[in-house]
């Protein structure tokens, strides 16, 4: 299950990392904005993006939170949780 | 969704953040929640018309964006931050233009006055998304598209 997540979350930091930074880049630690080098719009876009993919809401606190993949994964999987309670 | 009438929108209008030669809002006709519209002149002797092109002066596309994001996305977003921050002043707030996706259809010429309306897509962390289109006086489009910019209070991260 959490590898599903990883991949579908990684094919949608892949749309949006610059042209200078290769997919392969993306691992678990990786910084979004400071590492894959993410703009401030772009890190709005995964986050309607995983909205959507997840079926889950993500408020301002969430976003602050994710500065890494990993962040994001436990952030999805807690809303997920939630979600089904 | 609440429009407020009589109003010219001078508290608005006073906010945003732009100068001559880069000011390109003389009014705005309506806000609300979802959308923004407003008119500009393009005064017959503006600096770009000197070398766009020499001769035959039109309005470059890279100004009618401009306009475009003036009016339909910085007037929209100052108003949407203000609701909620009544005494919002010009130096409270940042801005970024981060997107734009214009289709030119045609022509503005020097001394012409166009409209632009916005629809709001959304607002949601910082992010304004809208759909954008400019008009001239008959009714004619100019151009439409999408564009994106990040508004944020300064204290906010």
């Amino acid at each position: 299950m959490d590898q599903q997540h990883l991949d579908r979350l990684k094919k949608i930091i892949a749309v949006y990392l610059p042209e200078d930074v290769d997919q392969g880049a993306i691992t678990l630690t990786s910084d979004l904005t400071s590492e894959l080098n993410i703009n401030s719009s772009h890190l709005v876009d995964i986050i309607l993006d995983v909205e959507d993919a997840f079926d889950i809401t993500l408020e301002n606190d969430d976003m602050d939170n994710m500065k890494t993949v990993e962040d994001a994964l436990r952030i999805i999987k807690k809303k997920r949780a939630e979600s089904t309670e | 969704m609440e429009e407020r009438a009589c109003n010219n929108y001078s508290d608005i209008l006073e906010l945003l953040p732009y100068a001559s030669p880069f000011h390109f809002v003389d009014e705005i006709e309506s806000l609300s929640a979802n959308s923004a519209k407003g008119s500009y002149t393009f005064p017959e002797d503006a600096f770009y018309y000197r070398g766009h092109f020499p001769g035959n002066p039109v309005t470059p596309g890279v100004i009618l964006t401009e306009c475009c994001a003036q009016i339909g996305l910085v007037t929209l977003g100052i108003y949407l931050i203000k609701k909620d921050h009544d005494s919002l002043g010009k130096d409270d707030f940042r801005l970024a233009f981060t997107q734009a996706d214009i289709q030119f259809l045609s022509p503005a010429y020097p001394g012409q006055k166009v409209h632009v309306v916005s629809e709001k897509e959304y607002f949601r962390f910082h992010k304004l998304k809208a759909a954008v289109k400019m008009f001239d006086e008959s009714g004619t489009i100019i151009c439409k598209g999408v564009l994106s910019g990040m508004l944020k209070l300064k204290d906010e991260k």
